[in-house]
């Protein structure tokens, strides 16, 4: 096989996760309509739209955030590859999404507590009481968060003191100490200043290489910026996915034009 | 309507000033008249009792010559009251807290609970002790003791622990138990490690308040039959009493005096000379309210100190 062949091989996505015909409901209010998406392993997919499009309530589905609150219902399926699990199934267990499916909110929440037992907490949730184990996955984590150089020295400090893009870096390291097979963003730049958000951006960027990225954001260019495809949505609808260059260049849909050149925001 | 001119503007800015230094005024007189009055309340009863404050005041039992009277008894059985009320209305009121915020579904059964939980605040006092007489006392048997009055009390401050521990846990941010959750932890893990530690603040705040009220309780106690006149210490844990060695909680089990029913006692004898004896009874009392206030106000300083998001 020629090199090039191979290089072309790799190119083909594999599906990491896949919604089907996905409806979701807060009471009797319907917030997602009938969303057929595909996510694809180890690729950065983002979700752009104007606000209350439901971009939030998608991306929350995959952790099951929603069964924290009473009243939420889901329709349809989310399947989970490789072992085809569907993530919505009452049958699977919420708490068994979340320890596959990490999270990154949109205000960075680190808890109350020293920065190395925010980002040990995920594995101490599961059990974990070795030391040792605990100090490596911590600083591992750490690294990939792009924030050890900085916290190295005060890992006893408490988290809440470090700066707002230092706070986001170790919620995205709490996240990654449990290695998810999928990482969740939440606009997750929204409450940061510029040079905060170039960071988080580029650790997105190197992230991919780990794990696979569904990331919700309200600008345009950060989508442009990171993703390798995107997802357009409106009124609880998908619109039109593609991959990013093609969304980007040339939209199918009025729609999608329309808001992606700022007539519609 | 015509624009303003400047010096209209003025005398409405003037005119609305007026009124907020009158509403000012208003407020420090309010506010000087409740504070003057217990100042007035706890000086009279300083300089009054203020013979009677000597060491042996605390160390001497009640005794039928008022110079010679002392709370020994009363203070020793006011903190081991308190103590047996913390312990009972510390694990219940919390847990009950934690469960009706962290674990209860939204439905008309919790309705009916949470308005129950603050009808129960509202209980006067005596009922508490006629209940108490009744389940405590005769039907469990604990007889007139210690075990009984902090129980008791304990029952008395419940609602008010409960509805401390959900307005502290109410506090907590959305964000932080979410961000608990999306690791994969489960509500009991949140609770344990996020919102017991970060509601402690408010917990504790809520747990001295109710101490505070429960010291100065007298009606619920005096039903349940405690003793007015009473010269001996329950039985400190493995001493040597006239039936052997003591157990480790047989004081729990013992007859007991308070501060107030002391207070009472000695207002209600003919001899004026006892009323020094309860002014200076009166004065301990307080102090030790405000000193429980003021524990709870550096137990909030300092556990809150950490806590931020």
């Amino acid at each position: 096989m020629l090199l090039s062949e191979k290089k072309e091989l790799k190119e083909i996505p594999q599906l990491k996760a896949e919604a089907r015909d996905l409806n979701f409901f807060y009471s009797e209010v319907q917030a997602l309509k009938g969303i057929n998406m595909p996510i694809y392993d180890k690729k950065v997919t983002a979700l752009i739209g104007p606000s209350g499009c439901g971009k939030s309530t998608f991306l929350r589905s995959f952790n099951r955030m929603h069964d924290l609150y009473p009243g939420n219902r889901y329709e349809g399926e989310i399947r989970f590859f490789p072992d085809n699990t569907n993530l919505l199934s009452p049958e699977v267990d919420p708490i068994e999404v979340r320890m596959r499916v990490g999270m990154v909110f949109q205000k960075p929440n680190p808890f109350p507590k020293t920065i190395f037992e925010n980002v040990a907490y995920g594995l101490r949730v599961r059990g974990e009481k070795n030391r040792r184990v605990l100090d490596d996955k911590v600083e591992h984590a750490l690294k990939g968060a792009a924030i050890w150089n900085e916290v190295k020295d005060r890992l006893q400090d408490l988290a809440p003191n470090l700066s707002g893009g230092q706070q986001q870096r170790l919620c995205i390291a709490r996240a990654l100490a449990t290695d998810p097979e999928l990482l969740l963003f939440d606009e997750p730049t929204s409450a940061l200043d510029p040079i905060a958000t170039g960071a988080i951006e580029e650790l997105v960027h190197e992230l991919k290489q780990r794990v696979t990225i569904l990331i919700v954001t309200h600008n345009m260019q950060q989508a442009a910026r990171v993703s390798d495809y995107t997802a357009y949505m409106y009124l609880g609808e998908m619109i039109e996915f593609g991959k990013t260059d093609d969304i980007f260049i040339k939209p199918q849909d009025k729609r999608t034009e329309d808001y992606i050149t700022g007539r519609l925001s | 309507m015509k624009a303003l001119t400047t010096e209209q503007i003025r005398a409405v800015i003037a005119r609305g000033k007026l009124k907020d230094s009158l509403f000012q005024a208003v407020g420090i007189l309010c506010l000087a008249i409740g504070l003057l009055v217990i100042l007035l309340l706890v000086g009279d009863m300083l300089l009054r009792g203020l013979d009677r404050l000597s060491p042996d005041f605390f160390t001497n039992f009640a005794s039928r010559r008022a110079a010679q009277s002392g709370i020994l008894s009363a203070w020793v059985g006011t903190i081991l009251v308190m103590f047996v009320t913390a312990m009972a209305a510390v694990p219940l009121g919390v847990a009950a807290g934690i469960y009706l915020e962290e674990y209860a579904r939204r439905n008309w059964v919790t309705e009916i609970i949470e308005i129950n939980i603050t009808n129960l605040a509202a209980v006067p006092s005596i009922v508490y002790g006629l209940l108490s007489l009744g389940i405590f006392v005769y039907a469990f048997g604990f007889g007139q003791s210690i075990l009984s009055a902090g129980l008791t009390l304990a029952l008395l401050i419940l609602p008010i622990v409960i509805v401390s521990t959900r307005e502290a846990i109410r506090a907590i941010p959305a964000m932080i138990r979410e961000g608990s959750m999306a690791v994969g932890a489960t509500r009991w893990q949140t609770c344990r490690y996020h919102i017991i530690p970060y509601a402690m603040p408010g917990i504790l705040t809520g747990v001295i308040i109710g101490l505070a009220r429960a010291i100065g309780e007298t009606a619920p106690i005096i039903t349940i039959g405690a003793l007015t006149f009473i010269a001996f210490l329950p039985p400190a844990p493995f001493s040597t009493t006239g039936e052997g060695t003591a157990g480790l909680f047989d004081w729990v089990m013992s007859p007991f005096t308070v501060m107030p029913i002391q207070i009472f006692n000695w207002t209600s004898r003919p001899d004026p000379a006892f009323e020094i004896n309860a002014a200076a009874a009166g004065f301990v009392l307080m102090a030790m309210v405000l000193s429980m206030n003021a524990l709870a106000i550096w137990l909030r300083y300092r556990l809150r100190k950490n806590i931020k998001w």
